[in-house]
C-alpha cells in the first residue's frame, strides 16, 4: 500500500506518522505539502497531528480550505482510506467529510496523557486487528477536543456503528464520550488521540500498533 | 466599505470559554452576571460600495469559511 502524509504549516505529527506508517504499514510513503493540487497515487491519505496555521480562527479550519484538500476530497469521494488525526480530525470536521465539530475541552485545559479507549467498532479498515469491544491505550494531546454534534446526528453515527473510539473515562467533554468516528461510507476516520506516538516500547506503550497493522491488512 | 461580522457560540452548544469568564467575574465581585458566552468580532475592508453585495458576499464568506454553523451563529453590519 502506499500512503501520503499531508503536511500543513504548523504539522508537527507528520514525521512521526510518516515513520509509523512506513515501519508498519506502508510501500511508499510520501509527504504532500498543503499548496500542492494533485496526490501522487495512494490508497491511504493522513492528515497528520498539530497545529495548522497556529490554530488561528478556528481548529483546522484555515488548513481545510488548503488547495490539496480538494484532492483529498476527491479522494475520499472515491472510497479511498483518509485519516484524520487530532488536527487532521479537526481538519476533516471543518472540510464536511465528517460531521460534527471539536470545541475547547470543557476543563479549558491542553490535556497530553495517555488515555484508556474502548474500541467500539473493530469491523472497519482501521480497528481489524483490535478486538471489538476491547480497550487499549493510546495518548492524547490537544486542546480542541470536545467532539460536538446535534442530538440527531449523535443518534445517527450510534446507530450506523460510525463511533469508532470511545473514552473509557472522557477526559475532555466529548459528546458520549466520542474519540474517533468514521463517515457513513466508512472510509474517513477521524480520531483525536494519536495511534502513531504509540507504537514503539522505546517511547512508552503500544496501543496504536493494532490501528498500523489494520491499515496494512485492509490494502494487503 | 467595512463589514463587521459578529461570531458566537450557538445557543446550547456549550461554551466552556465564556463559562469561565462568567465565573471570573462573579468571583471578582460582579454578582450580577448570570452568564457569559464568548465569541469573536471579523472586521473586513471591502473594495465595494455595493451594500446588497457587500452582503451577499460577506454571508458567504461567513458560510464557508469565517463561521462553523454546526457550533456557531454569525451576524453581519456594514458600515460605510
Amino acid at each position: 500500500m502506499n500512503a501520503a502524509v499531508i503536511v500543513f504549516p504548523g504539522s508537527n505529527c507528520d514525521r512521526d506518522a510518516v515513520c509509523a506508517l512506513r515501519d508498519h504499514t506502508a510501500k511508499s510513503v510520501h509527504r504532500v505539502w498543503h499548496r500542492d493540487t494533485d496526490l501522487p497515487k495512494v490508497d491511504l491519505v493522513l492528515l497528520p497531528g498539530g497545529f495548522s496555521y497556529g490554530d488561528y480562527l478556528r481548529s483546522g479550519a484555515i488548513a481545510a480550505r488548503s488547495p490539496i484538500m480538494a484532492a483529498v476530497q476527491a479522494h475520499a469521494k472515491r472510497g479511498g482510506l483518509v485519516v484524520g488525526i487530532c488536527n487532521g480530525f479537526q481538519i476533516l470536521t471543518e472540510t464536511h467529510l465528517l460531521p460534527g465539530a471539536l470545541m475547547r475541552n470543557a476543563g479549558l485545559k491542553f490535556l497530553c496523557k495517555s488515555t484508556p479507549l474502548r474500541i467500539e467498532n473493530a469491523d472497519t479498515p482501521f480497528t481489524s486487528a483490535y478486538d471489538d469491544h476491547g480497550e487499549t491505550a493510546i495518548p492524547i494531546a490537544h486542546h480542541d477536543g470536545n467532539y460536538f454534534a446535534d442530538e440527531d446526528t449523535l443518534d445517527r453515527l450510534e446507530g450506523q456503528g460510525q463511533i469508532v473510539f470511545r473514552y473509557v473515562n472522557n477526559p475532555n467533554g466529548s459528546s458520549r464520550d466520542i474519540a474517533g468516528i468514521t463517515n457513513k461510507a466508512g472510509n474517513v476516520l477521524g480520531m483525536m488521540p494519536h495511534p502513531e506516538r504509540a507504537v514503539d516500547p522505546l517511547t512508552g506503550e503500544t496501543g496504536g500498533l493494532a490501528f498500523f497493522k489494520s491499515l496494512a491488512g485492509a490494502m494487503a | 466599505m467595512k463589514a463587521i461580522v459578529h461570531i458566537r457560540p450557538r445557543s446550547g452548544v456549550l461554551d466552556p470559554q465564556g463559562q469561565a469568564v462568567a465565573g471570573a467575574l462573579k468571583h471578582m465581585g460582579f454578582d450580577e452576571v448570570l452568564s457569559a458566552r464568548q465569541g469573536k468580532i471579523i472586521e473586513l475592508e471591502l473594495g465595494d460600495d455595493d451594500e446588497q453585495a457587500v452582503r451577499q458576499r460577506v454571508q458567504k464568506m461567513c458560510e464557508h469559511l469565517l463561521a462553523n454553523t454546526v457550533i456557531e451563529d454569525f451576524s453581519i453590519s456594514i458600515e460605510p
